[in-house]
Order: C-alpha cells, then sequence, then structure tokens
C-alpha cells in the first residue's frame, strides 16, 4: 500500500518534471511549416521574408523588436539612448554593450569584433548585400575593447536603430564569414547554408528549397532554453495546405501567414487541433489615387506623368465621395476577418502613430451624391455617369489578380457606380504587377489606370521612411526607367517641408506629432483611399505554448521559448 | 427453211435502264442516316444544342444581372439543398444558390457559358480555317511544303501562357480602345487560342492531302486541263472533310477548355465578368463548403467537351463512306 503510492507519486513527479523544470531539449521535435521554402540561411544575400525569419532561429541581432513594436535587447544588456548616454547629444553615435560570456554555437566567444565583421561584410562594394538601407549613412563601426560597438553616423540620426537591429540585420561570425567578403559572397554555400550563431538552433542539415533539420545550441546563453531538442523546418506548399497542415490534420505545430478567407479559416479551425492567431502591423490594403491623367491617348513617356494633372481625381469632392462610398466593415468581414480592421490612416501602427483624426467607418452613399451634386459633378447628358467639366468619370480600377482583391474590386465598382461612376476593372498576374519591369504597362509603378488596389507596409516601428514615399521627387517616372515609392504621384510642396522636419527631430511626442499629420496630409489631399488595417495570421497546434506572433521582427523571434503544453 | 425467230426483246428496250426502285439518296442524307444510330453523337448533339440555346435565350427568360451584388444574399446554397436540410439558406428566388458576394449563381451559369461558348466557337473556326489553308497548301504545293511544315513545328513550340502574357502586355491597350474592354479581351483572346491551336489540323490535312492528290481521280482531272484551285475545291476538300470535321469537334472542346484555364489563371476576361472558368476558379478556396459552386461550372465544362467529342466521333463515322453503312 504504501509502496503503491510512493510509487504513483514518484511517477506523477516525474509526469510533473519537465513541466516544472524545464530543460534544454526536454520537449522532443516542433515541426513548423512556411508555404515558402528558404533557399539560403543568409538574410543579406536575400531579401525574402522567409530566408529571414528561418534564419533568425540560427544567427540574431544586437537587439529586437517585441510584439508591441517596442526594442527589446537580444544580444545586449540596455538599449542605448541619450538619456542612458548610449546615444551621443548630436544623435551621430550609438554605443552597444555586448553582455559578456556570449558563445557562439562552436563555442568560441562573440565578440565586438564580429559585429564590425558583418558591418563590413554586408557594405563591402562588390558584394550584393540585401539588407545594405540597414547600413546606410553609417561612417564607421568602431570596437573599442571586446563588448563594445560603437556606430557612427555621417548626419544625425534620430533613429540610430537601424544596423545590428531586427531579424534582417543579425550578427555573422567573422570567423566562418572571412572568406566570404564580397565577389566571394555568394559562392560560399557551406557558410550560408550552415551559418554559425548565437541563436537558440544550429542548422543539421540545409536542403534548399525544401527542409531545415535544427538540433539546439549546446551553448545558447540560457541552460533551460530551448525547450525542443530539435526543428524540423519545412518550406513550400501553399497557405491553404499549411494551415490544414496545422489545424485539421495537427501534422505541424506552426504555420506561417496564412493569407485564406476568414470563412477558410474558421473551416480549419473547426479541425480543432490548433488556433489561428493575428498580429497588426502597418500593413494597410488601399486604393491608391493617380494625381496624373493615365488616358492611353497621351503618348508613352507623357503618360501618367506630372505632365497631365488627373481631369478629376483631384477634385476633393471626387476623392471624398469615393471613399464615404466604400462599406469598410464590410470589406473586412469578407476579405479578412479577425486578420483586418477598418482604418482610415495610411500609418495604421505602432499606436502611438496611429492617426484618430480621420472617421470611415459607416458607409454613406447619400451623403457621396450630395457631396458630388454640391460640387456641380451631375450627370449631364443622361447616361448616368456624373461629368467633371465635360469629362465623365470613368475610371479604370487596377490591382493583382487574387481572390479577395477581386472580391473587393466588384463591391467597390458596385457602390461607386451607385453614385455615379463608370468602372472598369482590371487585374494583372502579380508577378508582373510588382515585377517593377519598366518595359511592361502593367506595373503598379507605372500605374497606367486611374485607381489601383494593392497592400504595402514598413520594417521596424519608425514611418520616416515610409511617410518619404509621398515626396514629391519620389514619382515613378520614366527619367527614373519608372522606380521610385509615390506611386499616386502625389505632390505637396506644404508636404516636403513637414517631411524635412520630421528627418531633424529626434523627441519622440514630437514626431509622432508630425507623423501623424503627414498622414493626415495624404489621406485629406486625395492620395489615397486606406480601406483595411491587415494583419497577420498564423496558426499555431493546441499543444504548442509560449507563442507570440511578432509582425515587427520576424515570426520566430521567441522560439528559444516555445514548448509543449498539454 | 425458215426456224422461228427467238422471241428478243426489243433493242430500244435492252437499252434502257432499269428505273430506280427507290428515289436517289444524297450523301448526306446517308450521312445523316448514319449519324442517326450513333447513340453518343446523338447525345451529344442534343445536349450541345440544348445548352448553346440556354446561354443563347437563358439571359431572355431568367432576366437577372450576373454581376449584381446582393450581399445580404450571399453563399445561399441551391434549391435542392432543401430536400435533405429543410434548413438551408436556399430559396426559389436563387435557384442555383449565391456566391460569397450574393450574386446569382444561375444567372453567371448563363452568362459565363456565353462567353465560354462564343470563344469556343470563334477560336475553333478560326484555327480551323487556318489549320486547312495551311495543311492544303503544304500537302498540294510541294514548293511551300517544308516552309510551311517547319512553320508549323514553330507554332508547336510556343508556350501558350507566356504567349498570352506578351500579347495582352502588347495588344490589349488599342484592342481595348477599339473594342471595348470586353470585346478586345475576346478577340485577343480567341486570337491566341486559334494561333496555338491549328497545327494538328494542318498536319492532318497535309497527310491526307499528300495521298489522295496522287490517287487517279485526280490525275485524271489534271489531265482534262482542271486547274489547281478546282481540283482543291472539288476533289480535295471534301476528302478530307472527315478528318477536318473531327478536328473541328476537338478544336471546339480544347478552346473552351483553355479558355477556362486562362480564367482560372486569372488572365484574359475583366474579374467581373463571368465565364465557366473564372466560376471554378472562384470557388476552389471553399469547395468543401459549397461544393456546388464548383460542380455547376465543372460539370458544365465537362459535358459540353464530351458531347462535343461524342458528337465528332459520330460524325467521322458517318462521313467516312467505307466506314457508313457497317
Amino acid at each position: 500500500m504504501k509502496l503503491k503510492t510512493l510509487m504513483l507519486g514518484a511517477a506523477a513527479a516525474m509526469v510533473m518534471a519537465p513541466a516544472a523544470f524545464a530543460e534544454r531539449g526536454s520537449d522532443g521535435e516542433v515541426k513548423i511549416i512556411y508555404w515558402q521554402a528558404p533557399s539560403i540561411l543568409n538574410p543579406f544575400l536575400s531579401g525574402g521574408t522567409k530566408d529571414v525569419e528561418s534564419a533568425s532561429m540560427i544567427i540574431e541581432p544586437l537587439a529586437r523588436y517585441n510584439e508591441k513594436g517596442e526594442l527589446v535587447p537580444w544580444l545586449v544588456d540596455e538599449i542605448p539612448t541619450v538619456g542612458n548616454g548610449g546615444v551621443s547629444e548630436d544623435l551621430k553615435q550609438i554605443t552597444w554593450k555586448i553582455t559578456p560570456g556570449l558563445l557562439w554555437s562552436d563555442g568560441t566567444p562573440f565578440t565586438s569584433a564580429d559585429v564590425k565583421f558583418t558591418y563590413e561584410y554586408c557594405t563591402h562594394p562588390e558584394g550584393g548585400c540585401a539588407q545594405l538601407t540597414k547600413f546606410e549613412g553609417i561612417s564607421s563601426v568602431d570596437t573599442p575593447d571586446d563588448l563594445t560597438v560603437v556606430v557612427n553616423f555621417t548626419e544625425a540620426t534620430p533613429n540610430p536603430y537601424g544596423p545590428f537591429v531586427g531579424g534582417e540585420s543579425p550578427i555573422l561570425q567573422a570567423a566562418q564569414f572571412a572568406n566570404c567578403l564580397g565577389a566571394n559572397a555568394s559562392t560560399c554555400t557551406e557558410q550560408n547554408f550552415n551559418p554559425i550563431g548565437t541563436g537558440p538552433f544550429t542548422v543539421t542539415e540545409f536542403k534548399p528549397n525544401d527542409v531545415i533539420t535544427l538540433a539546439a545550441n549546446p551553448n545558447y546563453r540560457d541552460p533551460a532554453k530551448p525547450a525542443f531538442a530539435t526543428v524540423t523546418f519545412k518550406g513550400g506548399g501553399d497557405a491553404a495546405s499549411a494551415g490544414t497542415a496545422v489545424m485539421e490534420t495537427g501534422e505541424f505545430d506552426y504555420a506561417w501567414n496564412l493569407q485564406l478567407a476568414p470563412d477558410v479559416i474558421a473551416k480549419m479551425q473547426e479541425g480543432g487541433k490548433g488556433v489561428p492567431v493575428a498580429g497588426f502591423g502597418p500593413l494597410v490594403e488601399r486604393i491608391m489615387l493617380n494625381q496624373t491623367n493615365a488616358d492611353p491617348a497621351l503618348p508613352e513617356g507623357e503618360r501618367s506623368t506630372a505632365l497631365h494633372p488627373h481631369p478629376f481625381l483631384k477634385d476633393p469632392a471626387v476623392y471624398k465621395a469615393m471613399s464615404m462610398a466604400i462599406d469598410r466593415p464590410l470589406l473586412v468581414e469578407i476579405g479578412y476577418g479577425q486578420a483586418g480592421k477598418v482604418t482610415c490612416n495610411w500609418v495604421p501602427a505602432p499606436d502611438a502613430f496611429n492617426s484618430t483624426s480621420m472617421s470611415c467607418d459607416t458607409q454613406d452613399l447619400e451623403g457621396a451624391k450630395a457631396m458630388l451634386d454640391a460640387a456641380g459633378i451631375v450627370d449631364t447628358n443622361g447616361d448616368g455617369i456624373r461629368e467633371k467639366d465635360g469629362v465623365p468619370l470613368s475610371i479604370v480600377y487596377q490591382t493583382s489578380t487574387n481572390a479577395v482583391r477581386q472580391d473587393f474590386q466588384a463591391l467597390i465598382k458596385d457602390w461607386w457606380e451607385q453614385i455615379g461612376l463608370e468602372v472598369e476593372l482590371r487585374n494583372v498576374d502579380s508577378s508582373v504587377f510588382f515585377g517593377g519591369d519598366a518595359g511592361s504597362p502593367d506595373t503598379f509603378q507605372k500605374f497606367y489606370a486611374d485607381v489601383e488596389m494593392y497592400a504595402n507596409t514598413f520594417n521596424g516601428t519608425d514611418p520616416q521612411a515610409y511617410l518619404g514615399n509621398a515626396l514629391c521627387d519620389k514619382a515613378p517616372r520614366p527619367e527614373t526607367q519608372w522606380q521610385g515609392e509615390n506611386i499616386s504621384r502625389f505632390c505637396m510642396p506644404e508636404y516636403d517641408a513637414l517631411w524635412a522636419e520630421l528627418s531633424k527631430t529626434a523627441d519622440m511626442a514630437e514626431r509622432q506629432r508630425i507623423a501623424k499629420e503627414l498622414n493626415d496630409m495624404v489621406v485629406m489631399n486625395g492620395g489615397m483611399i486606406p480601406l483595411v488595417h491587415r494583419g497577420r495570421l498564423s496558426a499555431h497546434s493546441n499543444t504548442l505554448g509560449g507563442v507570440i506572433l511578432n509582425v515587427w521582427d520576424s515570426e520566430l523571434w521567441n522560439v528559444a521559448d516555445w514548448h509543449r503544453v498539454n | 427453211m425458215t426456224e422461228p425467230v427467238p422471241a428478243t426483246p426489243s433493242p430500244i428496250e435492252a437499252l434502257k435502264d432499269k428505273e430506280p426502285s427507290k428515289a436517289p439518296r444524297s450523301q448526306w442524307k446517308d450521312v445523316w442516316d448514319q449519324l442517326r444510330h450513333h447513340k453518343g453523337a446523338m447525345f451529344g448533339g442534343s445536349f450541345l444544342i440544348f445548352i448553346t440555346l440556354a446561354v443563347l435565350l437563358g439571359p431572355y427568360i431568367w432576366q437577372v444581372d450576373p454581376q449584381k451584388l446582393d450581399i445580404r444574399n450571399k453563399d445561399m446554397r441551391p434549391i435542392y439543398h432543401l430536400l435533405w436540410d429543410s434548413d438551408a439558406k436556399a430559396a426559389w428566388s436563387k435557384p442555383l444558390g449565391s456566391d460569397q458576394l450574393g450574386r446569382d449563381n444561375l444567372a453567371q451559369m448563363l452568362a459565363g457559358g456565353r462567353a465560354s461558348m462564343a470563344v469556343g466557337w470563334a477560336a475553333m473556326v478560326l484555327s480551323l480555317l487556318i489549320g486547312t489553308l495551311i495543311g492544303v497548301l503544304a500537302g498540294y504545293f510541294k514548293r511551300l511544303d517544308g516552309l510551311l511544315m517547319r512553320t508549323t513545328d514553330l507554332f508547336l513550340a510556343l508556350p501558350i501562357l507566356p504567349l498570352l502574357l506578351v500579347a495582352v502586355t502588347l495588344f490589349r491597350q488599342p484592342l481595348r480602345s477599339s473594342f471595348g474592354p470586353e470585346g478586345g479581351m475576346f478577340i485577343l483572346i480567341v486570337t491566341v487560342i486559334a494561333i496555338t491551336s491549328w497545327m494538328p489540323t494542318a498536319r492532318i490535312v497535309r497527310g491526307d492531302i499528300l495521298a489522295i492528290k496522287e490517287r487517279e481521280f485526280v490525275l485524271a482531272a489534271r489531265s482534262i486541263g482542271t486547274t489547281s484551285g478546282k481540283i482543291i475545291r472539288r476533289h480535295l476538300l471534301p476528302n478530307v472533310l472527315s478528318p477536318i470535321m473531327v478536328s473541328a469537334a476537338l478544336g471546339l472542346a480544347t478552346a473552351i477548355i483553355t479558355e477556362s484555364a486562362l480564367s482560372f489563371l486569372g488572365v484574359g476576361f475583366p474579374s467581373d465578368f463571368p465565364t465557366w472558368g473564372k466560376m471554378l476558379a472562384d470557388a476552389v478556396q471553399r469547395m468543401e463548403q459549397f461544393p456546388e459552386r464548383v460542380l455547376l461550372p465543372g460539370i458544365a465544362i465537362s459535358l459540353t467537351v464530351l458531347s462535343v467529342n461524342y458528337l465528332g466521333d459520330g460524325l467521322r463515322d458517318a462521313l467516312d463512306p467505307r466506314i457508313r453503312g457497317r
């Protein structure tokens, strides 16, 4: 009797043990599926999210963004700021203090020389580094001692957290990549496929465009982590089958970025093996309004350029009425469900930058009609289409080929036709639309249409560079080979002046105020009609704990904390 | 000695033909008699007539705008769902249900069928004309043979999808300004399908022409001074009619399928212009919840193609005098 009780107690204790005292490798294997397969594990040679995120389990930056978009120290003890003296008063220098005692997975110490090497690796003049923008404006990186990194900028940089911060800018080991500088970078297959890192896992085997198997890093800084001994990271397939594998069949523990209609997700969730999780970054589905005339009768090279302003889309009554006619809550319900929110803003996140000056969550067809009537834009020839100065409000509405976007097109066309516009829909294969080929008339940069719909976002948490997309000189035009980020060709001198002020301001509250004002300026002056604030939807199995969906950094940022739950 | 004269028929009588017991039959009557006994062809033909009439006349009877959104009545099930599930969201106002934006499925099927059939017929006729012309010229005129057949090989190597993407890029704007967005795209799709599908017809026709032009009756025609054009029209074309008919039937099927595939991939008609292929593409994501949205256009495409194939099969049997009558 006593013996039995004792044995039961012992058995119970053994069962309880892993949960109570987690230790490295105690939870076996975790299976992750990304429906885009990684082809390389060196994020400096590939801009693809799949490559950046898979590599983030192995190599790490000095600091990361957490799920709220706040900086958290990663390989350092604290985030340098002006307040703690880590950032110089003139905003030209930032000093990182590396945590003492960090080891690479091969057992050698992690030093400031590795950080400096990473800078040299990416900025090598002969190399084609994909993350070069992270290192822009740096004059030098100094290493006064083994644990101190000083980054000097050529100009005052209010946001000095570009280099060595976030999953796109991790630290490479100098010893491993020493011979891979410049033109040799892409030939170092062994290094690019098996980077040595400080992260919780190390590569066991990497099959490009297929599977990565990883094992716990024996030299990881927290002896209790990671809870999983091995990771199987499968790439490829499509979003629907990845969602099914996690939520319906339970073959995998984590599926990334499920871009599926809400009813499809709900159906998968009924499988009961997993749950979807949503996170909101600054991704906004929007309609860009062309400020220039895209009339095909205009000669090539003048079409959709500042030479010919748009005949009616610059009229406040027209773009305001177009925005009022849209039922955004319905669009969210149909297209994105829990992965979408109504927004009137170009920059809806981080929260501190989200302007609250506009509201647009109710559709007002009658108000839109009245506004057009009041502006004298009425149907004069009885064909059901309003005219402004004799030009009928007839627009071409283009977007990329995607089921949700085509549904949106159909709905918005219907509403716009109700207020007296004529709408022609066009959808372009997304590889062409976003391909950026200057020779194709169908790219979103060329914008040979009156309005176009797509989504855009920015990396990190500071919208300064993103807000710079509405500057006059960023407009795509023939002289720039149709490259440029100011897709709607928005141009307002006041905007440019205010943006210049933003780039010189360091005070956070002031930056937020200016950024909101810039956001409002673009939306209220008809640069775009924001529609839906889109989140990212991933799914994890019910038995996987510790998942915190992070849209500001790699989704696998805290993979060291993942564990098995019952 | 006079022998009795044997009773011989009068010479005039002997030269007279016997009266035909039945009225003469035309070739086409024979063909029809043969075709009528081919069950597959009869089924195929009547289904084809039915579906053609349905898409032509249907929109006048079922006067619902296929592009009309009715978001409150979205995701309705077909009326037959009420048979086993009395709570199903279904109503006689939308007999085949509605899609995720509340567009009426029946109206979309009719309008979509119109587009698909029109593309199918037009592309088939065009590819048949090109194929027959090239085949006859290559088979009859030896000088042209090498050149035309190498051209055929060249076209056989063209992949349709990249070609269509390039054609859309190059020609959409001019066609759109002259024929409107839907008309322009119709012409473009029909042309691209036609110029990528005439090659098998050309090869078959060339082969048959090569064989037939060496036969005695062609030699006889030539010896009395018949011109080449007359020989082709009077003697060769009627003899290659059966392979042409068969490739016509197959061509129609291919064209409908190609158009569906293009719509499925999102290349082609504006996204709110229904075709069977587009309906299929839109429905794939919700295949498990609303199987009818995949099944209806899928079955329509399959049955049309199948019926055309059966009809072609029957026509071949009926048009070939060696098979006819067996």
